[in-house]
This record gives C-alpha cells, sequence and structure tokens, in this order.
C-alpha cells in the first residue's frame, strides 16, 4: 500500500507547519509559543516589573545599612544618601529602605507559600471531585461552599486572640487554607470537561491507575491554565497578606508592607507629610499585584490562539 | 467465548436522582472467537452503553458479562488490569483518543510501562514494529508524530496495533470508522475483517446498516435499550421481521436504488410521525425464534 | 439559469500562508434543479456552500463572480450581502441545529429573527404555521425550547425557518450527518418538498454522503481538493461514473446486501494533498491509477450533454477493471 506521496510541502524551517481543515486546532509547538510569549506586550511589561521587584527583594536587605526595626535614624527624616536613609525615616527612627526591603522579601515568601498551598488544596480537591464525579463530587462541592463562606477575618481574629506569636509562615498557612475554594471549582470544570475525552478512557484502558491518568494525562492538558491560576493566587496572597497587615492582623514579630502602611496611618503620617513612608510599600504592592495580573492576560493571549490578534 | 446475560443498565436522573433512566435492559447475546457481532441501533439505542460496559468502563447494575467463563463485571485494579490484556476497544473521534499534547505513539509507551515492563527497548520497538506493519501501516508515516499530523485513518489504525500488542482475544469496535472519510473507511473496516480471520471475536458496535451487513456474521439490532431482532446477518437483513428493522432498512439510503415511498401515505409528515416512535415500557420485551438463527422480539 | 458561478476562488487566511480551499470552480444550478455536493472533507464543498452567502470571516475572496437570477451577488463585501441573505439567499448551516438560542422558545427567536429581517409579521406568522404543519410539526412547537426537541425536529424547524422567504437559493451544509437513518430520510424529504412547493428555487446539497444525495438529488458535483472533478445527473454518477475518483469512491461505498465475504471492497490509498500548497497539475493525480504524465498539466473542465469532467484520462479504462489497478499498484 503506497504511504503519502512526496509532493514537496515546503514548510520553510522557522514556520511550524499548521494544517487547517483537517482535524481539531493544532497544538501551539514550544517555539510558537515563545514567538507569541516575547511579541506580547504585557507580558513582557508584567515579566519585566514582577522580576525587577523580585531581584529588589532579593538583593535589597543586602544593601541597606541598617536593620529595619532598630530605632537610630533621626525622627521623620525626608529621603536623603547621607549615611544610607535612602527612603527616609518613619517618626520612631526606624530607617523606611530597610522596612521596604524586608517587607518586599516577605511579600513574595507569603505569596509563594500562601499562593502554593492554595494551588495544592485546590489543586487535590478539583481533581478529585472533577474526575470522580457522583458522590465524592458533591461531598467536596460542599466543602468547598462551606470554606468559601467562612468570614475570613473573623476567623483570623479568632486566631489572632489564641496565638501569642504570629510569624510569616502562620500567616501564609491561613491564607493558604482559605483562598482555595474558587481555584478548586475552576479546576473540577476543567477536569470535568476533559475527563470525558477518549483518551482518558484508553488510559484506563491501559491499566493506568486515577491518580496516574490526572496528573500524567489531564494536568499537562492545563498545563497553561494551572501555570495562570498560581499567578492569580500568587498575586492574591500578597493582596490578602497586605490587607490582612494593615488591619492589624499581620505577623507579630517582623515588618511587612502592609504593616508599614498601617503604622504610618496611625501615625498620622498622612498628615504630617511623611510620604515615603506609605508611598514606597503602597506603590510596591500596587506593582507587584498590578504586574502579575497584566502578565496573566498576557499569557492567556499567549496560550489561547483564539484571543490573539492577528 | 464473551457472553452477556441479562444485562441492564439504569441511571438515576433528575435531582436527588428521583428517577430512572434504563439505558440497556436485559441485552443477552455472546460473541465467540472469530466472529463479528453487530451492534445496530439509533441514538439512545444503548448501544454505546454496552461497548462500554464490555470494556468496563461503567459497570453493569444487573446481570453479568462473562469472558471465558470468568466473571467480569465486577473486576476492579489488578484483575481488571489482567481483562485488559484480553480485551480492548476503539472508540468513535480518533482526534479525542490521543492526548494532544503528546506524539500520537505514546499509547505504545503506555502498553510498554503498565503490561510489559520487563521487555527491553528494543525488543518492544521490534513488536510495535510488527504491529504497525500488520495493520498496514508504514513505521515511518506515524512513529514520532503529533496526532494532529496524522489523518483520522492513521489514527484508528494505530489504535487496533496497540490492541494487537496484547494479545487480546476480543475487540471492541464503537463506531470507528464514522467519523472517516469514505474513502478511508472501507479499508479500516477490512483490516476489521482480517482481525477476524486471525480469530478474534468483534463487537462492531455502528448506527450504519451498510457497514453492519458488510462485515458482520451475527446482526442485533437495538431500539431503546433492548434487543428487537437478532440473528445472521442474512437472515435479518434478508427478511427482517420486526417493524423497526423493517422501516430502517426502508429508510437507509442506497446508493443504487431510490427509496420506495412510505405505504402509508407518503410525504415528509408521514415519515416523520412514524420515525418519532411512542415511547417504551420499562420491561424489554420477549425474544422469539422465528427461525434457526433468527430472534425477533415479540410485540 | 437561476444561479451562475463562474471561476470561484476562495481562499483561507493562516498564519503560513493561503489555504486555497476553493481554487477555480464554474457550474450552474438551473430553476428548480436540486444539485448534490459531494466529496471529502477539505475537498471545498463545505467553503463553497458557506462563499455564496459569504458565512465565514475567516474567508477571502480572491475571484470570480457569482449571479443569481441575472443580478450578481456581491460575495466580497460582507456588509452588501446582508441585502440577499435570507431573501434571496439562505443557508442552512452544518450543526444549525446545535445552534439554536437555549434560552430562546422558537416561536420568539424567530419572531425576532423575522423582525431584523423586516418581515410582516402577520402574514408571516399563518405561512410559518402552515409550512411547520407541512414538516410534521404542530404549532405548538413554537412554544417550546429548543432543548425540548429531538434532533430531527429541531432539523426541520430550522430548515422551515431559513426557507420562510421563499428565497431563490437554498444552501444545505449537511443537514443530515448528525440524524438517525430514519430522520434523516425525513429531512431528505422535506428538501425535496419545499422544491416541489416551490418554497426554494434552486437548493444546494452538500455532504459527503453520496448515498442520500442520490435519493433526493436532480444532479450531482463531485468535488476533490479545491477543484471539481466530476459532474452528472445523479444515477450516472453512480452507475456511471467516469472520473477516477469518482469510480474509486463510488465503488468504495458499501451498500445493504454487499457483504465482505462475496464482494470485498476498496479504498483509495494516500491522502488529499495539503491546499497551503496544492501539487501543479491534476490534484488527484498522486492517488490516480490512471496517471501519466499528461497529468502533470491541470486538465480542464469539459461539460458537455448535461455531464462535465476534468480529466486527461477519463472514459479511458472500463470501470470494472480500477480495483484490480489499485491492488498491484
Amino acid at each position: 500500500m503506497s504511504s503519502a506521496p512526496p509532493t514537496a510541502l515546503a514548510t520553510p524551517a522557522d514556520s511550524p507547519q499548521l494544517e487547517t481543515l483537517r482535524g481539531p486546532k493544532p497544538m501551539s509547538s514550544l517555539r510558537e509559543a515563545v514567538h507569541f510569549a516575547l511579541g506580547n506586550r504585557k507580558l513582557v511589561f508584567g515579566v519585566s516589573v514582577t522580576s525587577a521587584m523580585l531581584l529588589f527583594a532579593i538583593f535589597g536587605p543586602l544593601l541597606a545599612r541598617h536593620a529595619p526595626l532598630t530605632y537610630e535614624g533621626g525622627l521623620g527624616l525626608a529621603p536623603t544618601t547621607h549615611d544610607g536613609y535612602w527612603f527616609g525615616t518613619t517618626l520612631q527612627g526606624q530607617d523606611v529602605f530597610s522596612q521596604f526591603v524586608t517587607g518586599l522579601r516577605l511579600a513574595f515568601i507569603v505569596g509563594a507559600l500562601g499562593g502554593g498551598i492554595a494551588a495544592g488544596i485546590g489543586m487535590l480537591v478539583g481533581f478529585t471531585a472533577g474526575y470522580r464525579g457522583g458522590v465524592v463530587d458533591e461531598v467536596l462541592n460542599m466543602l468547598t461552599n462551606v470554606v468559601l463562606v467562612i468570614p475570613t477575618f473573623a476567623l483570623l481574629l479568632v486566631i489572632a486572640a489564641y496565638l501569642r506569636v504570629r510569624g510569616i509562615m502562620t500567616e501564609s498557612v491561613f491564607i493558604g487554607f482559605t483562598s482555595w475554594p474558587w481555584a478548586a471549582r475552576a479546576l473540577r470544570a476543567q477536569t470535568f470537561s476533559l475527563v470525558s475525552r477518549d483518551f482518558v478512557d484508553l488510559a484506563r484502558l491501559s491499566g493506568r491507575s486515577s491518580w496516574k491518568i490526572i496528573f500524567r494525562e489531564i494536568a499537562p492538558n492545563m498545563s497553561s491554565y494551572l501555570f495562570m491560576m498560581f499567578i492569580l493566587l500568587f498575586g492574591g496572597a500578597i493582596l490578602i497578606a497586605a490587607t490582612l497587615d494593615f488591619i492589624g492582623l499581620g505577623p507579630s514579630n517582623t515588618i511587612s508592607l502592609g504593616m508599614m502602611m498601617q503604622l504610618s496611618v496611625q501615625n498620622a503620617a498622612l498628615q504630617l507629610h511623611l510620604w515615603w513612608w506609605f508611598l514606597p510599600p503602597g506603590l510596591a504592592i500596587m506593582a507587584i499585584v498590578g504586574s502579575l495580573y497584566v502578565m496573566n492576560v498576557g499569557l492567556d493571549e499567549v496560550f489561547n490562539p483564539k484571543l490573539r490578534e492577528m | 467465548m464473551l457472553r452477556l446475560e441479562h444485562v441492564s443498565k439504569t441511571y438515576r436522573v433528575g435531582s436527588f436522582g428521583r428517577s430512572k433512566l434504563a439505558a440497556v435492559r436485559d441485552i443477552s447475546f455472546d460473541v465467540q472467537p472469530g466472529e463479528v457481532v453487530s451492534l445496530i441501533g439509533e441514538s439512545g439505542s444503548g448501544k454505546s452503553t454496552i461497548g462500554r460496559m464490555v470494556l468496563r468502563l461503567l459497570t453493569p447494575t444487573s446481570g453479568s458479562i462473562i469472558c471465558d467463563d470468568a466473571e467480569i463485571s465486577r473486576l476492579r485494579r489488578t484483575d481488571l488490569k489482567e481483562y485488559y490484556r484480553h480485551v480492548q476497544g476503539v472508540f468513535q473521534d480518533p482526534f479525542s483518543s490521543y492526548n494532544p499534547i503528546f506524539k500520537a505513539d505514546r499509547i505504545f509507551g503506555m502498553v510498554h510501562a503498565e503490561f510489559f515492563p520487563r521487555v527491553g527497548a528494543d525488543e518492544w520497538n521490534e513488536r510495535v514494529r510488527d504491529a504497525l506493519e500488520s495493520v498496514a501501516l508504514n513505521p515511518g508515516d506515524v512513529l514520532r508524530k503529533y496526532p494532529h499530523q496524522l489523518s483520522g485513518g492513521q489514527l484508528q489504525r494505530l489504535l487496533v496495533a496497540r490492541a494487537l500488542l496484547l494479545e487480546i482475544r476480543y475487540f471492541v469496535a464503537d463506531e470507528i470508522i464514522s467519523m472517516l472519510d469514505a474513502s478511508t473507511r472501507i479499508d479500516v473496516l477490512n483490516l476489521l475483517a482480517d482481525l477476524k480471520s486471525r480469530g478474534l471475536g468483534i463487537l462492531f458496535i455502528t448506527h450504519d446498516l451498510s457497514l453492519g451487513n458488510y462485515i458482520s456474521d451475527t446482526t442485533i439490532i437495538l431500539r431503546h435499550g433492548s434487543i428487537v431482532e437478532m440473528g445472521e446477518t442474512e437472515k435479518v437483513f434478508g427478511d427482517a421481521r420486526h417493524p423497526y428493522t423493517q422501516d430502517l432498512l426502508a429508510s437507509v439510503p442506497l446508493v443504487h436504488a431510490k427509496w420506495r415511498t412510505n405505504g402509508t401515505g407518503g410525504g415528509a409528515a408521514a415519515v416523520a410521525a412514524a420515525a418519532n416512535g411512542a415511547p417504551p415500557g420499562t420491561a424489554a420485551p420477549e425474544l422469539v425464534l422465528v427461525e434457526d438463527g433468527h430472534l425477533v422480539a415479540a410485540g | 439559469m437561476s444561479l451562475h458561478v463562474e471561476d470561484l476562488r476562495v481562499y483561507y487566511r493562516t498564519l503560513a500562508g493561503d489555504v486555497k480551499a476553493l481554487d477555480g470552480v464554474s457550474f450552474d444550478v438551473a430553476d428548480g434543479e436540486i444539485m448534490g455536493l459531494a466529496g471529502e472533507s477539505g475537498c471545498g464543498k463545505s467553503t463553497l456552500g458557506k462563499a455564496l452567502i459569504r458565512l465565514d470571516g475567516r474567508m477571502r475572496y480572491v475571484g470570480g463572480r457569482v449571479v443569481l437570477d441575472g443580478e450578481e451577488l456581491p460575495i466580497w463585501d460582507d456588509g452588501a450581502m446582508n441585502d440577499f441573505r435570507f431573501r434571496h439567499v439562505s443557508i442552512v448551516p452544518q450543526y444549525a441545529m446545535s445552534a439554536l438560542n437555549p434560552t430562546r422558545k422558537i416561536g420568539r427567536m424567530i419572531h425576532e429573527l423575522l423582525r431584523t429581517r423586516g418581515a410582516n409579521r402577520n402574514g408571516a406568522q399563518e405561512e410559518l404555521e402552515r409550512r411547520l404543519e407541512l414538516v410534521g410539526l404542530g404549532p405548538d412547537v413554537l412554544g417550546l425550547y429548543p432543548i425540548e426537541l429531538s434532533g430531527g425536529m429541531k432539523q426541520r424547524v430550522v430548515m422551515v425557518i431559513s426557507t420562510l422567504l421563499d428565497p431563490s437559493l437554498l444552501i444545505a451544509d449537511e443537514i443530515t450527518s448528525a440524524l438517525d437513518v430514519s430522520t434523516q430520510k425525513a429531512v431528505a424529504q422535506t428538501l425535496v418538498e419545499f422544491r416541489d412547493r416551490g418554497f426554494v428555487k434552486s437548493t444546494i446539497v452538500i455532504t459527503h454522503d453520496i448515498a442520500v444525495l442520490v435519493q433526493v438529488a436532480d444532479t450531482i458535483l463531485v468535488m476533490y481538493a479545491g477543484k471539481l472533478a466530476e459532474k452528472a445527473p445523479a444515477e450516472e454518477i453512480v452507475s456511471s461514473p467516469r472520473h477516477p475518483y469518482t469510480r474509486l469512491l463510488v465503488s468504495s461505498l458499501p451498500e445493504v446486501g454487499v457483504r465482505y465475504a462475496e464482494k470485498k471492497l476498496y479504498g483509495i490509498p494516500g491522502r488529499p494533498p495539503s491546499l497551503l500548497d496544492p501539487p501543479t497539475g491534476c490534484r488527484f493525480r498522486d492517488r490516480c491509477p490512471l496517471a501519466t504524465d499528461r497529468c502533470l498539466q491541470e486538465p480542464p473542465w469539459v461539460e458537455q450533454d448535461g455531464r462535465g469532467i476534468a480529466c486527461w484520462e477519463a472514459a479511458a479504462v472500463a470501470p470494472e477493471i480500477l480495483p484490480v489497478l489499485v491492488e498491484t499498484r
């Protein structure tokens, strides 16, 4: 039986071979995805800003000349190059720059940890509910809904009352355990749509166990979705942490961006025109979270060919 | 022999699962090695459900499925995996059967890892090449390609090759050629006939009567989850007794003959009325032997 | 002449270049004629159907003319085509029955549609009910949601809607594909009935199922890789096909009464060429058992006595010999 004839299909070396009119839309090859990624302004912007902040967070504390919580400097000094008080001092004489970079580092840690925990639980619940369906799905749905409607602030207040010392770990864990529901819901829906595809049945006919199927067949198909979801959880965790810190429920043994804002408001920095105290942390939070969201929108366009402008 | 005895499948539907939907009721038939049995029915007839129950992707609500003297309808885990060494299937949509982000020949890798972990890579590749050749595929054309780079016909053949890597005795073909082009359909169908001559028992599920007629030894006509007529293919097609079978045969568009106009007065309206059958009761009708090798449902 | 198509070329834009889905097609459909357009996936039949009414935004009109009832259709202009759609040219698109708005009752949907088209509501209502009854649906269908109707019923509703304003040309794109065989017959016969009662003048039926075309069409046009292969009256296409592709295609169709043990059927080896960069000359030459060097040059479309063909070697070999030619290749 003759195979397909060698008609010269002139496909240039650097353009992906697309076969329209035959079968469903082809998957973006990695090269094509990278090409679009680099050309997408939102993605480039988002990644640049986030990376810049990350570098600042990593290397900043090494540059700081003073410890963040010591009352060394002059009171309420404006930013100056003298003695490394580049961001000035607080009303109590603490180095704002040092506090800022410490807070920045903590923001990323909370984001990674809190977002990571939320993603982990969301995946566990979402995949199981979507794959199994039936009674398991109903039970997990109920659980998701319960956690969703728990008033997190009230819960945190109760916890805060019982724990004498709250560290960054506690905060991250708390955020992780209360922000997973929407991720679980989204993943459940995606899993549902993939489970009905025949390749899942074929994996079952090959004797694959359920968890293997979830992680080797289904999850890779949603890899872009999972990636974007993690970014959203990351950004969300930072935002939640900043909010909690601002109302005084933050870690009790260190300083964070939200806490800086809280302290500055408590000390009437607005009225005293100590703008260097609250402006850097506020802008930093806005920059990180905003750029993460913009990055996400850009990623969506990269991964989803239908959204791209032709 | 693969035998189904009084197999039924009922689903709970509605809020809180109050009402029941009987997708398959009281089905009994068997598939012998080297025999092609066609399960012919329209949508909603339950034919795919039966195929999935035989492949144990669904569990029957009642009744039993026996494969070579072993009851398989309640198997789990390792026993089920053993069962899959003897029974495999291929589905309708070739592009849905492959994980689109991986290469098509990953399906062979899966079988290697799960069923033949001790077989070395070289020997496995030899076996894969032999299997590909036996389904008339050139290994160079299909290995290391993504599913979207291959045609529907090639993808379906790859799935048959995969099944042949295991020493299967029975094969379930669920509408495997409905989504293929006319020029490639017949070649895949001929492939099934080839499998039959090698001694495999084949359950051929389709809605297309001409395909069933072409390839099968035994034909079973399904309607609303129960069998209305069943027997040797020539007898069922040549001497259809049940009115539903007769209606079906009268509706099939033939290439070399025109439709006979409906005796009930013609016109699209009349045909349409006949097509919407009355909803069935809950019990399956009894099957009556009308001649040797030919059973028809009563009523 | 009801419909006249001349050298129609429509390509699809893609990142890798233009896909030449329809590359120079010419034919006529007379008043009252039902023409079947047959071919396999990728042959361009759906593109042709959609191009006549300009339904797909990805299409790029490249050349050719379409003349309906003496008036040229502006198929390159989406806005200008709006005046013609539904009134003069109407289409029942593929999967139409799945495209009904699930949140609207049928009657309301039709009412909205007619209003956007500026059709008089009261007169249309009576006519609508009359036609629904004709296809075996009572007026109570208007009060139902799409989910309450079966596939065949939805398809018939869509057909009634599409022909409500008595268009000159009706394009039916795979209207029987997703249906059971009994409803398929009902829907196909509805098509004929619409023509017989004068609701539509010319009909183009697009499907991959040649058997259905034999039942309802007057003429059948076979397409391959964006070009026309053969045209003939319906019975003649299957009883005496001339183009090698048509012959191989017809001989690969299983029929009730034909069994493997008695007569083994054969398919056509190979695949259709990619339309991104189609081969020069006849596009079927790589799979054709009759190909010669002459086929490196594109065969012209020749029409005579109601039959048309694009093949250099046609009529050279008797039909019975063909399957054997395939095997020894």
